[in-house]
This record gives C-alpha cells, sequence and structure tokens, in this order.
C-alpha cells in the first residue's frame, strides 16, 4: 500500500480547491451527513428540474478524502438524470465496499481517484458518507445521514 | 480472604529512567517488538489503552492454566485459589491507592461503570429536582453523560466549570459553582483529551466546605503517577486497568465505606447477596454488594500484576521520565509548520494533541499510521473540549513510560512527511 495510493493527485486538487463548495439558496432538495467517529460533516445541497439534476453544491468539514470524495461527486453528478445519479451511486458504492482485486472502474471517469479508499478499510466511510447523503437527498429523506 | 500484605519497594530516587532503562523495560512489552507497514511501531495512542507487559499477560494466563474456578464458593482447592488470588489482588490495589480497607475497593468492568455505578446507587436516591451535579469542561463523555441521565431521572442540573485557552479548569468560577444545591462534583483527575493534570486536592478542599463528595474519574492518572486516595481525601476515585497497562474489562471504583455502606446495589444477582428469599433479600457486606455476578477474576489478578510490575518500577521514575518526554515531544513538534497545540496546560502528563493548518485530524493518523507511528485522531470522546477549541478533531500522541525521545522525533518527521503531501 502506497499513500500515493490513497492521496492522489486528484483528491489533493480537491481536497485542496473543492468545486461547487457553498450553500444553494434554492435547493430543492437537501440532506445533512455525519461521521460521528471522526466528526466529519457536510451538507448537500441539489436543484433537480424535470429529474436533472441542474445544480448541486456543498458544505462542511472534514478530512481530505471526504472534502475531495464530495467535491468530485458534485462535478460528476451535475447535469445528470436522477437515476443517472442513482447508477452512479451504485458504482461507487461498489466500488468502495467489495473487494475484487482489480475493480471496474470504466466509466468511472475521474471518481476512479477514489479506488485506491478501498485500500485503506478505516477510510472507506470517509469517501462513502456524501454519496449516502446524495442518496437520501434524492430520497427526499430529510433526516441526516450517519455513518455509524 | 486471607490476602498477604504485598509491599511494594518504597522509590526516593526521582531521577526519571536512563534511556538503557527504558531499553530494557521495552523488552518486558511483547507487542512493542512489532513493526507496522515496514517501521518499528511507535505506539503513542498509550491514553486510549496502553499495552501490557509480559507479567501481566503471564499473570492471566498462569490464572487460567493452574487455578481458574469460581470465586467465595466451592470449599474446593481450586475455588480456594481462585479466591485468594482474586482477593489479593484486591489488597495489592488497595495499597497501591492508600485507601483504608479493603471493603473500599470494587472492582468493577472499568471507570464507565464505576461513574454509573455512582450516579445511579449512591446520587440517584438522594437527588431532588433543581439539585446540582458538578462538572468541567474538559470531561471525557463517561464523566458527563451518567450525570445526564441521573438529571434526566430526577429533574437535577449539570453545572459545568469552564476552562482557559491553556485548557486549565478555571478555579473562581469552581468556586461559584458551588452551593447548598450542589449534590457531587465529578471532575477528571487527568484530561485524557488534553493532558491536563486538574488541582483535585484544592476542588476537594473546596467541595467538603460545603459538604458536597467529591467524584475523581483516574483513567487518566493511574498510568502516570502514585495516587493516595487517604490523602486527596476524595469520597470516590474511578479507574481502569487497560489504560494503566492491565487487561481490558477491569476496572476499580474506590469509595469511602460509610458513603458504600448507606449506597442500595447498583446490579442484584450472586456474589452481592447473604440470603434470598421470594419476600426478601439480604445483601452481602462490602465490597462483595456491588460485585453481583462472577467478577472478571482473571482481570482482577492480571490488576495485580500490574501494580507490582509499575511499583517495581517506580511511579516517581515514571512521573519524572514522562516529564522529559514531554518536554522533548513539544520542541520537536513546535517545529513542524502549520502546527496548533491543543491543551498547553502548566500541569500536564505527556499528552500532546494538536492540529495541523490544512489537514486534517484524520489525514495526520493514517499518514503517521504509514511510518509505524500509532496516534489517536477524533474527538477523543471530549466533544465538549473540541468545541471550547472550535475543533472537530485533534491528532492525539499520548506517551507511557516506554516510548522514546527517539519516537517522538519520528512523529515530528512524519508530520513533515504528511504537509509534503497537503503541498
Amino acid at each position: 500500500m502506497d499513500l500515493k495510493d490513497l492521496y492522489r493527485d486528484v483528491i489533493v486538487d480537491h481536497n485542496r480547491s473543492p468545486r461547487n463548495f457553498r450553500k444553494l439558496a434554492d435547493a430543492s432538495h437537501s440532506a445533512e451527513g455525519f461521521n460521528p467517529l471522526c466528526g466529519d460533516k457536510l451538507k448537500l445541497f441539489l436543484h433537480v428540474t424535470d429529474d436533472v439534476i441542474d445544480d448541486i453544491s456543498f458544505e462542511g468539514t472534514g478530512c481530505a478524502i471526504s472534502v475531495a470524495s464530495a467535491s468530485l461527486m458534485t462535478e460528476s453528478v451535475k447535469g445528470k438524470s436522477v437515476d443517472a445519479a442513482r447508477e452512479v451511486f451504485e458504482d461507487m458504492h461498489q466500488l468502495l465496499t467489495t473487494n475484487d482485486a482489480e475493480p471496474d472502474i470504466t466509466g468511472l471517469g475521474k471518481l476512479a481517484a477514489l479506488s485506491g479508499v478501498r485500500n485503506f478499510p478505516t477510510r472507506v466511510k470517509c469517501a462513502s458518507l456524501c454519496w449516502h447523503t446524495l442518496n437520501a437527498a434524492l430520497s427526499d429523506e430529510s433526516a441526516s445521514v450517519t455513518t455509524e | 480472604m486471607s490476602a498477604p500484605q504485598v509491599a511494594a519497594p518504597v522509590q526516593t530516587d526521582t531521577a526519571g529512567l536512563a534511556p538503557e532503562d527504558i531499553a530494557r523495560l521495552r523488552q518486558d512489552f511483547p507487542i512493542l517488538k512489532r513493526t507496522i507497514n515496514g517501521y518499528p511501531l511507535a505506539y503513542l495512542d498509550n491514553a486510549a489503552s496502553a499495552q501490557r507487559p509480559a507479567a501481566v499477560i503471564d499473570a492471566v494466563a498462569d490464572f487460567y492454566r493452574k487455578h481458574h474456578a469460581n470465586v467465595h464458593r466451592g470449599v474446593h482447592t481450586l475455588s480456594q485459589e481462585a479466591t485468594s488470588a482474586y482477593e489479593s489482588a484486591r489488597e495489592k490495589i488497595r495499597n497501591h491507592v492508600n485507601a483504608a480497607s479493603l471493603t473500599e475497593i470494587i472492582f468493577v468492568r472499568g471507570t464507565t461503570e464505576a461513574i454509573n455505578l455512582v450516579a445511579q446507587s449512591y446520587l440517584r436516591p438522594l437527588l431532588k429536582k433543581d439539585d446540582e451535579i458538578i462538572v468541567s469542561r474538559m470531561e471525557h463523555h463517561s464523566n458527563i453523560v451518567p450525570w445526564q441521565l441521573v438529571s434526566q431521572q430526577t429533574g437535577a442540573r449539570l453545572r459545568v466549570i469552564p476552562i482557559n485557552e491553556r485548557g486549565e479548569l478555571l478555579m473562581e468560577e469552581f468556586e461559584k459553582l458551588l452551593n447548598d444545591r450542589t449534590r457531587i462534583v465529578a471532575v477528571g483527575h487527568v484530561s485524557n483529551a488534553l493532558g491536563t493534570i486538574n488541582p483535585v486536592a484544592k476542588i476537594i478542599e473546596l467541595a467538603h466546605g460545603w459538604e458536597v463528595p467529591v467524584l475523581i474519574d483516574g483513567a487518566q492518572a493511574l498510568p502516570h503517577m502514585a495516587i493516595d486516595v487517604g490523602r486527596l481525601d476524595c469520597d470516590f476515585y474511578a479507574f481502569s486497568g487497560h489504560k494503566m497497562f492491565g487487561p481490558t474489562g477491569i476496572g476499580v471504583l474506590y469509595g469511602k465505606s460509610a458513603l458504600l455502606e448507606a449506597m442500595p446495589p447498583y446490579q442484584g444477582g450472586g456474589e452481592m447477596i447473604l440470603k434470598v428469599t421470594f419476600d426478601s433479600t439480604e445483601y452481602n457486606q462490602l465490597p462483595f454488594k456491588f460485585e453481583a455476578g462472577t467478577p472478571n477474576i482473571a482481570g482482577a489478578v492480571g490488576l495485580g500484576a500490574t501494580v507490582d510490575y509499575l511499583n517495581n518500577i517506580g511511579l516517581d521514575r515514571i512521573r519524572a521520565y514522562e516529564h522529559e518526554l514531554l518536554d522533548h515531544a513539544v520542541a520537536a513538534l513546535e517545529e513542524v509548520p502549520g502546527i496548533r497545540f491543543i491543551g498547553t496546560a502548566a500541569e500536564k502528563t505527556a499528552v500532546v494533541a494538536f492540529v495541523m493548518k490544512d489537514i486534517h485530524a484524520h489525514d495526520i493518523g493514517t499518514i503517521v499510521d504509514h511510518r509505524g507511528i500509532a496516534v489517536r485522531t477524533g474527538h477523543h470522546c471530549a466533544m465538549p473540549v473540541m468545541d471550547f477549541f472550535g475543533v472537530p478533531a485533534t491528532a492525539r500522541a499520548s506517551f507511557a513510560f516506554y516510548n522514546t525521545i527517539e519516537e517522538a522525533d519520528r512523529l515530528a518527521d512524519a508530520l513533515r512527511y504528511a504537509t509534503e503531501f497537503f503541498r
């Protein structure tokens, strides 16, 4: 295990300058995520029109993995239909939680940078927090999500 | 109960421990031979749980191999041996903390259970609406939540001693909190998140001025200093085996006899009774009244061996050496760019908690682990402390006597390495 496999350039970049890091005043969907073990907090805002996520943003504090994962997520699902975003959620869930020697990263684009996280089991929750929060927001669950 | 009086060797030498002493003592701890990610383990998470010397591991194994049976029951040989081992451990611990009587040493699962026992068995029966319980801002959750529970059950209120930016109690504020509605003061001897050593003798004196009893959470004190409950005059003192190089699942509640006598049992079951009919039950004498069910016998035996081990080294020497370690660690870590210490009290154990500019504690934890260094990252079960300092989490290096100056330097190097990842 190489640390560079976890902290890839894309992740370091998105941690340093997170994309879509702001409040969304006219959000149609939102949800909060919380990891009580490390104190990571995330608030996700979505604007959905005709089943398309035309805007998405987040706010919060967290480690490099959780911030980068959220930042990459907002980039990846922006402009996608709700169903397509759910598919990405499923793909990421698969990527982070299954132990295939060679994960299938085709079609994941930049999100593939998160594939190194699977080799650091204690950090998987950092990367998955925002995705569970997205799922909750899309399902219109107003209650907050926790990793525990 | 024919517990032999085990006299600890008196240590008058406060010169600390030399590097060759540390090298020798490290040999006592099998786990310190491990390598982690290709590096020798530097175990700096002692405040979460310390490691065990072979003497303790062997005492537990030896008990299971040769002497195990239930205690205080059978007339057969093994039961007598097990009872004798269990009760002699109690005597070692009594002697170690200088309690007046064996009846004041209650074996529990750990500090958490000890505090819950006092909250429910001592405090709850006498607590009325608007009565007050004083804790401090720097308490571990285990010295907050049990008091919140009993407050909810009775309508009592929790009052909190504030702290300053160094992580020290504001004693003049504490004095103002004491009043005729105060029913107990519960404070930590040493803060797990900050390392602050609190002025517990003064706290006890002030509380007793109002005839208020005091519980001291000593979980973080026992591994680092000699404790004398008689001299402190505390009413309750709680600690855990695993923080002081002993087994998990065993701990001690010290309580003054007069208080313990008056308290109803905490749990019902075997061992804590003298006579049971369906109409009524006559409780056993102290300390057994509070030890319902078969206790953690091997854990107690292991804790007795732990006390022997610590006394052979001498806690004064341990304290002096750890002071050197703290000074060195602070000096080495201070040089790391972007570091901010959380908890800089004048009186501290060797705990160095910190945050780093632009690097989250969790990332620090992963990166230094890659260099074989174990530190704790997170809120350390002390969320109100994190709120006070305005940080979601800290990284914490907590040292024990088997840690070295070199390990502190390795941590400083690993933190510099961490800054490279996020440059």
